[in-house]
Formats: C-alpha cells, structure tokens, sequence
C-alpha cells in the first residue's frame, strides 16, 4: 500500500504545469473560442514533451505509460482549460487503438498511434451509449473512432476525417468542436465487432470517465483558487468580502467536496491501469464525484464573483463552461451513481 | 502507486478476523455504553481485547501494543466493524489523549498512564467546553491556582458535555492558569483524577434519553505538577494536536462508514424487493452515500500515505472532520427514508440500530468543533481567505 505518486511523476507534472501557465494563458483560450482548432503550436510542444503519446507504447514512438501517470497532467490540462484535446485523444482513443491491438503491430492502429505521439493526429471517440448524439472533437478531428450498430451488437470503426462529413454543432464552449458525423460502416473501416467490441466500450467508458474525472479536478482547482484570490481583493463595506462567512463558507464547501475527489480519482486510474476487479465501480465514483466537486466549484465561482462574473469580460466563464460540458460528458454525476448502484445491488 | 495491501498486512487481518470470531461478543448484545451497566460492560470487552494486544495494535509493545503501523490500525479497525464488535468505551483516551501523550507527554507519564488506557482499567473523559465556551474555545474561564506550597494546581471551574463523563475516572482538560493572559495563552493541559476531592459531577441525559453527558464542577481541586501535559501555559497548542487527532485520521476509521454503507445497500435492496417505488426515490441517496464512505476510505489512505512518507496533516483534518461527518449522517437519514414508517420504531427491533446510528450521527457536525468553525479553518488556512 502506497497511495500517493512517484517523485517523477509529479516532476513531469510539475513541468506540464510551467509549460501550461506559459503557453495557455485566458487570452489563449480565448483565442482558441474564436478559431478552435486541435493541432496548434501548443499541441506540437506538448507532443514533444512526451505528453500526446503518454499512453502510446513505445514501439510507436510514445512513452508506454498508463492513466496513473496521465492523470496529473489531465489536471494541469483542466487548470488551464486547455483547448487541444489530450483528454480524448491521449486518454482515451489512445488506450482504445492499443485494446485493439494489443501486439503493439497492428497495421490498422499502429500509424495512428505512431502519428498521436509525433503530434500530427488529434482523435475524437463516439460515446456508445448515446448513439447519434454530437461527437466533441469531431470537427477537426484527424481521426474518428465511431460506432455502428452491426448484425452482431455494437462495432467499433476508425475512419479518416476524408472518410466522414462533420456537421458542426455549436457548443456554449466552442473548443469542445462538436459535430454530428455523417458516414458508412465498411469492412475496412471496421476496428472490432463482436464481443472484443464490446469490451473494448466498456474499458472505454470506464477510462473516459476517469480521465474527464481528472480534467473536471483541474477546473475545480482552478476556480477554487481565482475566486479565493478574488474574495482576497474585492472590498465591500469596508472589508475584503473573503472575510465573510457566508464566503467563506462557499469556498471552504468546495474545497471540501474537491479534497475528497481527488483520491477518488487517482484509485479509479489505478483500479483502470492493474484491471482491478471493481475498475468499473471505482470509475463511476470518480466521475460522480469529479463531477459534484466541479460543479460545485463552479457554481461558487460564479456567485463569489457576482455580477462580474457574468461578463464575457471576466475570465471565469471559460472554467465555467467547460465544466459544465465535461460535468455531462461520458455520464453524468447521476448517471454514474445508478450505475454504481446497480453493480453493488447485482454484485450483493 | 499501490492500493494492495502487502501479504504481512494481510497475515495480520487474518490474525484479526480470527481472534475476533472467536472472542467478539454478539453484535449489540451488550447494553448501552451510556447506562452505567453498559459501561462496565463494554470496559469488560475491552480488557478482554488487551489481554491479547488487540486495543492499541499501533502503540508499542511496552505500553500494551503491537507495534505496528497505521496502515496495520486501518487494517484491524475494518476487521473490528465487520465483526460488529462493540463501540468503544476507551475512544477519548485511546484516539484522543493517547496521540498528544506521546507528542508530549513525559516518560513519566506514559508509563503510568498508557497501560490502564489500554486496559480501559482507567477511562477518559474530555474536559473542555464551557456553558460560556463551545465553539469559542479559547474564551473558556476555567482557572487554576498556583499553589507553591503543594506543588501543583488548584483547579475550580465548570465544564460541560463531557461525554462518558458520568462514569470516567480521569479527565483530560483545559484551565487558564494565567489570568492576565487573553485568549489562547496562559492556558494549560491538565490530566485530572475524576476522585480528586472537589470534583462534582451531574450525569446529562442526551437526546437517546441515556448519560452520555456530563457536567464537571471543580472547587479547589488539586492536581499537582507532573499532571501538567506538555507545558505550563502552551495548552493551546496541546489542545491543538488533540483535535487533530479528533478531526483527522485517528477518531473516525472508514471501515465504520464503509460497514455501514454496505448495509445500507442491503437495506435498499431488500426494501427494492418489496417496494420498488420507495426503493427507487431512495436510491441516489443510496448511491451517494455509499460514495461518501468511499472517498473517505480512499482519502484515509492518502493520508495515511502522506504520514508514513513523513508528511503532516494541517488543516486538511478540518475538511475531514467536515466530510466524515457528513457521510454518516448521510447513510443513516438514507436508511430512514427506506424504513419509513419503521424509521421511528424505538427500541430492540431489528431496524433500531439504524436510528440509534442516526441520532449518534447527528452529533457529529457538532463536536470536534462544530462544522462550521471547520469551514472557517478550511476557508483560512487551506484557501488563505482574511480572518473576519
């Protein structure tokens, strides 16, 4: 038992989180609302660092590394609301390739996964369990790995941007890129069907939601600490309003429900990385409770601030925002707690 | 990382599991801690756990012990809530007072006074509030008077909601012994012989109708020097490392929330086969507190993590306290929302302890410092807001 990261893994967090302030200001993410594209100059640094190909194995080019190690720089992603999408295509479409491939040779995965560590490929993946609903990361994806509905249950097919007309959909944040693929199932575009299909959607499922669970731990650090910074400054009858109670209570309220979902999240990664036997479970907690805490965060920010935080002006929105996309994505917080629910009643 | 336990941890619960199948009591078949059978009772269990080193698994060996770790303690309590095995009577000494003892106390007073704890040969109660000080603390009036000519202190004052008070033997508690100082300074620990003529004290009946409480009076008791825990006027600080221990890792295990969640899902799915539909407008309040007993265990193991690598735990006890509380009131009002009309049955029916669980539940916002006044420490000390 040794609950806690390795002196290098939170070094190359560490690192992660200088690149990150330097290179993902709000005025970045700012920039990345007005023209939302997933492989940018910031991509190409991550890439080199090792970042976008964390989880690639080595034979392609990446560091063969798993979701315990990708979990604190998804954290750093979230802090900074990064626009590129390292959630999806580094935690999730990443791990989904090697399930499928699990020689490491595959010619149908491989140059995928060779291209995520080099940088030059983003990936959007399709949730199975809302089949036809917008894909985030589609428009402008390199890759798309979606899922058709076969003869013998669910497939799992990866298609070229080329081979897929995107639809884009607006989202209140505009780097999620959402967009409605229109395409055909071929036998060439077909990844897995059949039972290896279906576990691969489960494992996917299960990784998305640790993976969005860390991304929402960095949103709500990052709100924590702005709006505790903004309660420090802004003065009212005469006082800094951070010396209310009633402040501090909200703050203290959410500091509480994110300190708590923090190891929440790091034992689901773990439970996902050894295959533990309630993997699943763990990862249905980790998203609720991501979820809450972030939420939560959320809406605290946005009251401790007041009206200014209502403004396009204000920087909090774009934490906001993407909480409140994340928070839904790959199963709510109450879509998690009945699944949960569900497997301790059956499991009994 | 690692969240296996090693195969020594394991041979250890073994050891636990098995001990305790052959020597728990029957679950609840003693009496009521509260009642002054009960208490005697549950000292009779206890002496019974130490005669084989099972009360203090992570004190030393010479002072009753095992030895072990906390993560070996975090193993021995889930296997002492799944047993049932009874509350423990020795809670204020064994996870309170112990912990400040060995910070600061003298090897004096660790040898005279570790082994009976560990026995429940002596019990402690906690000597703090004041009907004039709860959450404010530091405003208690209690004093101690130098005595010289004795060699020691003569204490008078009153204290108030001391739990277990009305059958303890000694007290551990908090008096001013400077007058002229404010506040936090110039108070000091005392550790108090409950025999000590001028001790009077007045049984409180709590809300479950039994003494858990007791009101402390003290006219002139005398307690001499090397009764003083830590030193004369930095009882503050002392105080401090106490309610550490009350709010963080040491108090509340997370096998006893864990334990509780788990039936707590039986208990929803035996109502789920009978009456799906109460069932169901319970069941996110199921699930949420099952996760709560989750995130604690999760987060006790953090900790403990934190600990054994020789990190420290500041505020974040306060947030602590704050989520433990609130699991297990959360699993227990889950679990009377699925009784219904059952939820107020009173007595030895088979649902009871679920209503005994919720009354003891709802003490807990408001002891170890009320939740609250763990929102302002969170707020200040973990976020930096300005003291208001």
């Amino acid at each position: 038992m040794h609950f806690a990261f390795t002196d290098q893994q939170l070094e190359f967090r560490d690192a992660v989180r200088q690149v990150l302030a330097k290179e993902c200001t709000t005025d970045a993410v700012r920039a990345a609302y007005d023209a939302p594209a997933p492989r940018t100059a910031r991509w190409s640094t991550l890439a080199d660092l090792g970042v976008t190909g964390l989880t690639v194995p080595d034979a392609h080019g990446g560091l063969g590394l798993g979701l315990v190690d990708l979990v604190p720089l998804l954290e750093e992603a979230g802090r900074v609301a990064l626009p590129e999408p390292l959630g999806t295509t580094t935690g999730i479409a990443a791990p989904l390739l090697v399930d499928l491939s699990p020689s490491g040779a595959d010619t149908a995965t491989g140059p995928g996964l060779a291209a995520i560590a080099a940088g030059d490929l983003t990936a959007a993946v399709a949730d199975a369990r809302w089949p036809g609903a917008p894909v985030a990361g589609a428009d402008g994806a390199d890759l798309l790995v979606l899922v058709a509905d076969g003869p013998g249950g669910p497939e799992i097919h990866a298609l070229d941007r080329s081979a897929v007309e995107v639809t884009p959909v607006p989202s209140l944040d505009p780097t999620r890129r959402l967009g409605t693929p229109a395409w055909s199932p071929t036998p060439a575009t077909r990844l897995a069907d059949g039972a290896a299909a279906r576990a691969a959607l489960d494992r996917t499922a299960d990784r998305a939601a640790v993976v969005t669970g860390a991304e929402l731990l960095g949103l709500a650090d990052a709100m924590i600490a702005r709006t505790a910074d903004y309660a420090r400054d802004r003065q009212q009858f005469g006082r800094p309003i951070g010396s209310f109670q009633a402040v501090k209570h909200l703050l203290a309220g959410a500091q509480v429900l994110l300190e708590f979902a923090r190891p929440v999240v790091y034992g689901a990664a773990w439970a996902l990385d050894t295959a533990a036997p309630d993997a699943s479970r763990s990862a249905s907690v980790a998203k609720a409770y991501a979820s809450e805490a972030a939420l939560e965060a959320a809406r605290v920010a946005l009251q401790v601030h007041g009206a200014i935080g209502y403004t396009w002006e204000c920087d909090v929105h774009l934490f906001l925002k993407r909480t409140w996309a994340l928070a839904e994505a790959w199963g709510s917080a109450g879509d998690h707690r009945s699944r949960l629910l569900g497997s301790l009643v059956a499991g009994r | 990382m690692d969240l296996h336990y090693t195969d020594a941890q394991e041979a250890f619960r073994a050891d636990a599991r098995a001990w305790l199948a052959a020597h728990a009591p029957a679950p609840r078949s003693l009496p009521s801690l509260d009642t002054a059978e009960g208490f005697e009772a549950h000292r009779a269990w206890e002496a019974e756990l130490a005669a084989d080193r099972w009360s203090v698994v992570s004190w030393p060996e010479e002072y009753g012990g095992r030895g072990v770790g906390i993560l070996e303690w975090l193993v021995f309590e889930e296997e002492y809530w799944r047993a049932q095995a009874p509350l423990r009577v020795s809670q204020n000494g064994v996870f309170l007072l112990a912990p400040t003892m060995f910070e600061f106390g003298t090897d004096g007073q660790k040898a005279r006074f570790l082994p009976p704890m560990a026995s429940a040969a002596e019990i402690w109660c906690q000597g703090w509030s004041e009907p004039d000080a709860g959450s404010d603390l530091a405003g208690i009036r209690s004093r101690a008077r130098r005595s010289d000519s004795e060699g020691g202190w003569l204490l008078s004052g009153q204290k108030t909601w001391a739990s277990r008070g009305a059958f303890a033997e000694w007290c551990f508690g908090l008096f001013r012994t400077d007058p002229e100082a404010e506040r936090h300074r110039g108070l000091t620990y005392f550790l108090i012989d409950m025999a000590t003529p001028g001790v009077t004290v007045r049984p409180i009946p709590q809300i479950d109708g039994e003494t858990g409480f007791a009101e402390l009076f003290f006219e002139d008791v005398f307690v001499p020097d090397d009764l003083v825990l830590g030193e004369v006027g930095r009882g503050w600080n002392v105080a401090m490392a106490t309610a550490g221990s009350e709010r963080g890792l040491s108090l509340r295990s997370p096998a006893r929330y864990s334990r509780a969640a788990d039936r707590l899902v039986d208990l929803y799915a035996d109502t789920l086969a009978v009456d799906p539909a109460r069932a169901g407008r319970s069941a996110d309040a199921v699930a949420r507190a099952w996760m709560d007993a989750e995130a604690y265990r999760l987060n006790t193991l953090w900790t403990a993590t934190r600990v054994l690598d020789g990190g420290s735990v500041g505020p974040e006890a306060s947030a602590n306290k704050i989520h433990w509380s609130q699991t297990d009131l959360a699993i227990h009002r889950a679990a009377l929302d699925l009784l219904g009309p059952g939820a107020e049955f009173h007595g030895d029916g088979v649902d009871a302890p679920w209503l005994d669980g919720y009354l003891f539940a709802l003490a807990g916002p408001i002891y170890a410092g009320t939740n609250e006044i763990q929102r302002n420490v969170v707020a200040e000390r973990m976020l930096g807001l300005p003291r208001g």
